[in-house]
Parts: structure tokens; sequence; C-alpha cells
């Protein structure tokens, strides 16, 4: 064909750049300073497991002082010293402070650059066909970005007035004066300082992600035939790179406002009897500013567990997915609506009711999109020949939070619901199942599913199993019965509720949710171990352990650096070509032309075989002119 | 760059729909960047509209001096659009001059900006006190700060122009210099009319 004897022509040089490269690799190169996108996906992915650990601590450690507020934890003082009080109790604004870090941990450190860090470095070039991102160097500076501001934010836990701890959303005046509480003095601005530098970490990753899709993608693969992953990774990348900046802007303001004595969200603060300078700011501005991040921020961490779902709910159905186009078009609805629902976050804030109906509104939209997904999840699954393999099984988990979470979203998009629910458990417990455990299954699913790309072994299968049962059904004792605790009222980041007495009928259900936590929690020992075992003692994995359509299996099981070592695959067909009316197999590769498969063609894609060959032909033409 | 140049004409070459967006990973890069600035300065100029319409806002009128230094940052629009075009027809002592010009220009419009903050000050217009105020110089700062990092950029192209790497057929750090400048002045004429109306 002509088309590969141009590229042997043309990229052989390329090729061979790559591999010089791998000759002078050392351990410095390789492992620390490395511009391979594999593995700084895999330093995104080790960092992020770092910070889940510590997040899903502190979540236990605040749980132990809402179910058992009369336990003596003068046993955890060798961790947390005299953030125990003589009594033997959580300090209260300790406890403040692991509440804020769980948030800001979980949502930024974790599902943030541990779920898109991961993923889209490891699959944009990988899944489109290329030899790396279009910049490396600004790969690596965006990982180190995000290893300074991990550094400064770990740091902020170890000072003497406690981390950050008005919240993971800051809201002045709490965050912006230090007399509020002891975490808005150093431990803020360190907070601000690591979240700078994160939201430059994230630009810089998603400069270059949008950059590789629309630039760096191999012959054949039109936007049309991008595995979902990719398609979510990009869709997710943009609205980052629309909603940071504005989350930086808000930040900057606050600095000012804390450091220099501006009052854009400070006026009439007295503290003390006595009024502070600051005249005529709006702490309300600030919560604009921060949900026109803040909810964007949603998608930013949801999207990329879905497009993982959808590749890996494909694959294992051994079916194509259900209404691809309906799939792209919903995430890109979802994209475009995330930037205009911003205010349901502050239908208390008493902003005008009717600008609250037509956020209201807006909402509810999303539901829409939506439920599409969901829809076209179950309609891939019936009737599939499903395979549960873990990954499989965490997918699924997946769709079952999605659906459950969503549900009550509906709740709390309608304002009028909203004055009852905003700021309970409800909310708590909304989120948490929506965003937090869909996308945590996500992540799950994807290292489950990718692992034998990422260390050339398979993890155990058996032990993935119990963690996903233990770990499904943990996070449905945790996060269910939280529905009723704010129902009735459970305001969310109280430290203790014992002095009201209507809410001592669920002290119960509390301490339920808190062994239920600690169950779970513990059930990611579980992973752990079937992790950095499998990473060198796992069963070797083959090719293409999945039987999988996309272009990273047709890679080396260990790819250096450069991935391919010929020329790079050219892309026939759409990914999911799985149990084919007529083909020999239930997958046909996106590398197998048309041409090859006669047997499996519908009437339109024999067609396309004449455009393979007039592609060829037209190479041969341009071949000559240049 | 050959590199990119390389994976450009492949793909050109091999899928027709491609083409219109196949633009240099860098400079396509750079596009993305400036997307995120106006993004922060969106946010800010927003916040300064739902602040302004809360009440309790301190009028003045802005310098004339602030006329002065926007007309020295257009003019070096001019001078940069010399040097690129300068670039492209080979005539590297006008590039020379060209960007060397520029690079003057904003280093004057920097140091118009701090004038003019003087005059603010004189004004009794201060960075603590009414936001009104604030939002100036905010908004004059952190535009001042992309126009540092513009100026340093300029130097680096200045430097490669003495090298002999910025000719018609190395354009690329040049179109992305002139790209990143041009948009720097926009920026700023955006927000001078912006500070104008929105008094």
């Amino acid at each position: 064909m002509a088309t590969a004897d141009i590229h042997i022509k043309e990229s052989a040089p390329h090729g061979d750049h790559h591999e010089e490269h791998e000759h002078h690799t050392n351990f410095w190169t390789h492992y620390i300073f490395t511009t391979d996108h594999k593995m700084i996906a895999k330093q995104f992915l080790l960092t992020g497991i770092f910070w889940a650990i510590l997040g899903g601590a502190m979540s236990v450690i605040f749980r132990l002082q809402l179910g058992f507020p009369d336990a003596n934890l003068e046993w955890i003082r060798p961790l947390l010293g005299d953030w125990i009080t003589e009594q033997g109790k959580i300090d209260p604004e300790f406890y403040l402070a692991l509440v804020t870090m769980h948030g800001t941990i979980m949502v930024f450190f974790v599902l943030t650059a541990g779920l898109s860090g991961t993923f889209s470095n490891f699959l944009i070039p990988l899944q489109i066909g290329a030899r790396d991102m279009a910049s490396g160097f600004m790969n690596m500076l965006s990982y180190w970005f995000f290893f300074i501001s991990s550094v400064i934010m770990f740091t902020s836990l170890f000072i003497e007035t406690g981390p950050a701890s008005g919240g993971w959303v800051i809201y002045p005046p709490l965050s912006a004066l230090p007399q509020a509480v002891n975490g808005s003095g150093l431990g803020m601005t360190l907070w601000l300082t690591a979240m700078a530098l994160f939201i430059v970490s994230t630009l810089l990753g998603g400069i270059n992600y949008i950059t590789t899709v629309i630039n760096m993608r191999t012959q054949g693969m039109s936007f049309s035939k991008l595995p979902l992953t990719i398609w979510a990774f990009f869709l997710t990348a943009i609205i980052g790179l629309l909603s940071f900046p504005v989350l930086f802007a808000a930040a900057l303001l606050l600095i000012f406002d804390r450091s220099f004595g501006t009052s854009f969200y400070l006026s009439d603060i007295y503290i003390g009897g006595e009024a502070l300078p600051n005249q005529g700011g709006s702490p309300i501005l600030f919560q604009h500013l921060f949900w026109f991040l803040g909810h964007p921020e949603v998608y930013i961490v949801l999207l990329p567990a879905l497009g993982i779902t959808s590749e890996v709910i494909a694959t294992n159905s051994r079916k194509p997915i259900f209404g691809y186009k309906a799939m792209v078009g919903s995430m890109l609805f979802i994209a475009i609506l995330s930037f205009v629902v911003w205010a349901h976050h502050m239908f208390v804030t008493g902003m005008n009711p009717f600008l609250g109906s037509v956020f209201m509104l807006l909402t509810l939209i999303i539901a829409v999109p939506s439920a599409v997904k969901v829809f076209n999840y179950l309609t891939t699954l019936w009737k599939g020949n499903i395979r549960f393999t873990s990954a499989m099984m965490f997918s699924i988990g997946l769709v079952s939070f999605f659906i459950s979470g969503g549900l009550t979203g509906i709740f709390l998009g309608n304002s009028a619901i909203d004055i009852q629910l905003h700021d309970t458990y409800f909310v708590v417990a909304h989120f948490h199942l929506v965003m937090g455990s869909a996308s945590f299954f996500g992540m799950m699913a994807g290292i489950y599913h990718w692992f034998p790309k990422f260390y050339g072994r398979m993890m155990d299968d058996k032990l993935g199993n119990v963690h996903f049962w233990m770990t499904f059904i943990g996070v449905y004792m945790v996060f269910f019965p939280m529905h009723y605790i704010g129902i009735a009222g459970y305001p969310r980041r109280y430290y203790s509720f014992t002095n009201f007495d209507t809410l001592n009928s669920f002290a119960d259900l509390n301490s339920f949710v808190s062994i239920a936590a600690i169950l779970t929690l513990g059930a990611q020992g579980i992973f752990l171990f079937n992790f950095f075992y499998s990473m060198y003692r796992g069963r070797k994995a083959t090719a293409n352990p999945w039987k999988s359509n996309t272009l990273e299996w047709t890679t080396p099981i260990n790819p250096g650096h450069g991935n391919w070592p010929g020329e790079i695959p050219t892309v026939y067909r759409w990914p999911y070509d799985y149990s084919k009316p007529g083909a020999k197999d239930d997958f046909i590769p996106q590398t197998v032309p048309f041409s090859a498969t006669p047997e499996s063609n519908l009437p339109h894609e024999n067609e396309l075989i004449r455009l393979e060959k007039e592609d060829d032909d037209v190479i041969r033409v341009d071949d000559k002119e240049s | 760059m050959k590199e990119e140049d390389d994976m450009m004409s492949d793909i050109k070459l091999v899928e027709q729909p491609k083409r219109p967006l196949a633009m240099n990973a860098k400079l396509f890069a750079m596009w993305l960047f400036i997307v995120s600035v106006s993004m922060i300065f969106m946010a800010l100029t927003s916040a300064y509209i739902v602040r302004q319409a809360e009440g309790n806002w301190l009028e003045f009128n802005l310098p004339v001096e602030m006329y002065v230094t926007t007309a020295i940052i257009l003019l070096s629009s001019v001078t940069m659009h010399w040097a690129f075009i300068a670039a492209k027809k080979d005539e590297l002592g006008q590039v020379k001059l060209a960007i060397s010009m520029t690079t003057l220009l904003g280093i004057a419009f920097l140091v118009g900006q701090v004038m003019v903050w003087g005059v603010l000050v004189d004004m009794k217009v201060f960075l603590v006190g009414n936001p009104s105020g604030s939002f100036l110089y905010i908004l004059s700062g952190l535009h001042g700060l992309h126009i540092v990092s513009g100026v340093i950029f300029l130097l680096i192209v200045l430097v490669s122009t003495f090298r002999y790497k910025v000719h018609s057929k190395n354009l690329n750090q040049i179109r992305m210099c002139t790209t990143y400048w041009h948009f720097l002045d926009v920026l700023w004429v955006y927000l001078f009319l912006f500070l104008l109306f929105y008094r």
C-alpha cells in the first residue's frame, strides 16, 4: 500500500529520533524528569493514590467524631498530637480543617489531577496514535507544578495553626480573616499558593491535551472515529481551560483581600465590637466566581470517568457502544450546560427568585443528557456477552451511582426544595454518590482495565472482585443513610450534634455510617495490595488481554518512548466493532481496513473500501508533487 | 520544529478534512493559552460589573496619561507587525530594528502604567479602599505582568534574530510572539474601553 511506503519514508527519522532518546536515559531522565507521557501518567497516578489514602484517612477520622461523639480518641494522639484535646476529643477547629482538606484533596488532587492527569496523559497519545504529547516538556512541567503544589498543601497539614479550615469552597469572610478561625491564617495562605500552582499545572496539562487531540491524530483517526475516552478527556480539558482561570481570578482577589487590605469580598465586619476598615466588598461576588469554576469542576471530575466507563462497558459487553453520536453529543451538551448552572449552589444567598428559576431550569436540563448517557450504558449492556472483569464491575458500579446520585440532583436543583435541603447531609449524600464515588469507580475501572498497559502485568481479578463488592456495598452503606439524616435536618460540617435534641434520634444511623466508612476504607487496602503486588508479581499480560479494538493494544506489551517501534498504525474504522455479524472474531481492531473484512461489511462500508484505495491514490499524487 | 513540520505534512497528505485544524502545535497551544488568559480577565471584568451594580462605588475619571499609554501600546503592535512582515521578507535588519522598537515601546508602556498609578494616588484613588479603585489597580497590574512576559518573549525573539534563527523559512517563533503581542494589545484596549465606559 502506498500509505505504508510513504510513512516509512517520512516518519522513519521521526521514529529514530525517539529511539535515540531511549539510549540516553538514566534513572533521573527515565523515572523522575521524564517527558514520556506514559511515565508522567504513572507519576500522576502514584501521587493521586498517595493523596487518596490521605484524604480517605481524614474522612475516617472525622467520621469517628461524628459517629461516636462520646468515644475517647486518646489512641490517635501519637498521630495527631495536640489536635486531640485533653478530654480525648478531636479539636473542633481541627475537625473543620479535616473536612476542608478532605474536600480539597479529593476534588482537586485525587479526582482532577489523579484521574485526568493519569488517564488523559496515558491514553490520549496511545489511543489517537501519537508518539507523545504535543509538548513533552510542558507535560513534565505540568506534573512538577502539581508536585510542588502537593508539597505545599501537604506542608500546610503540619503547621501550628493548622491547614485551611473554611471548607473546600473557602468562602470569605471566613477564609479571609485569620481572626475567624485559626486555619485562615498561614494555612489559608498555603492553600491559596498550592491551588495557584495547581491551576498552572492543570492549564499546562489541558493545553497539551487539547493540542494533542486536535493536531496529532494518526492518519484516518477522524473525530468520528475517536474512542469515547478521548472525547471525554478532550471536553474535560476544554472545560478546565475555561473554568480554572476564573478560580485563579477569584483566588487572586482573595489574596489581595487577605494580604494587601483591599475589600473585594469584605464589608461591614465587626470583630469584638470593633469595625474592620474594609468597606464596600461583597462576599456573594466570591461565590459567583468560585462556582463558575466549582460547577464545571464537577464535570471535570466526572467526564473522564464516564469516558472510561463507555470504553470498558463496550469492550466487556462485546457490543458496540449504543448511540456513539448521542454519547458524544450528550457529553458536549453537559460541557456547555456546566457553565450556565453555577448559581444553583447559591439559591439561599438571597438571589432574585426569578434568576433562581432560570438557573433551576438550566440545571434540570442537565438531567436530559445524563439520562441519555445512562440509557446508552444500559442498552450497551443489554443482551451483551458480558465479561465481569474487575474493570467492568467498577464501570457498572459507576452507572449505579450515577443513577442513584443523579436522581437526588433533580431534588436539589429545585430552588424551592433546596431551601430545606441546602447544606444538609442530603447534599453530602448527593455529591458523594454522583461525583465522588462515581468518579472514583471510573478511576478504579480505568486502573484495572489499563493496568496491563501500565505495567505489562495483570491485576488479580478475584481480589478485584472482592475489592469491588466491599467498596460498592460500603459506599451505599455510607451514603444512602445520609439522605435520611439530611432530610431530618442535619447540617453538614457540624462538629457535633449532641446539643440538639431533635437530631439525637439519628445518632445510631450516624454510628452505622461511620462503621461502614471504616470498612470501605479498609477494603481499599485490598486494592493497594493488588496494585503493588501485581506491579512486580502479577501474571504477565498478553498484547491485547481484553480483546479490545483501540490502538493502545497494538503497541508492544511494554511500549517504549515513542509507543510504536515502527510506523504509527493507520485507522480505518470506529473503535466499537464488537460482535459484528459475519466477522470471524467478536472484535475488529481499528487498524483493520474494510477491504480485509468483506464478510462483515455493511453496504456503506463496502463503499468505504473504494475510498481507502482513493486515499492511497491521493497520497501517490501528492507524493510526486512534493 | 522540524519534527512537527514533518508530522503536519503527514497529516495533510493522508486525510484531507483535517487540514483546516492542523496548525503548528505550538502556535495552537499559544492560542489556548490566550483563551485561558482571556478567561481570567473576563472573570475580573464580570466581577467588576457585578460589584458595581451593588452601589457604594467611587466615581472618578481615568487619568489622561492612560490615553497616552494606550497610544503607546497601539503603536507597539504596529512595529511588531512590521517585524513580522520584515521576517517574512528575510530583511533581518528591519526585523532587529522593529523588535527592538517594540520592546522599548513595551517597556515605555510599563513605565507609563506605573506613572498612571502615581497619578491615581494623587487623585486619592488607592489600591486599598473602595473596590472601584482596587479593580483598576488589579486589572492594570495583572495586564502589566503579562506585558512583562511579552517583553521577555520579545527579547528571546531578538536574540534568535541575531543568531539568524528567524527568517522566512522559520517564522514559528516570531509568529507566536506577534500573536501574543497583538493579543496583549487587544486585551489592553478592551480593558481601557471597559474602564472608560463602566465608570
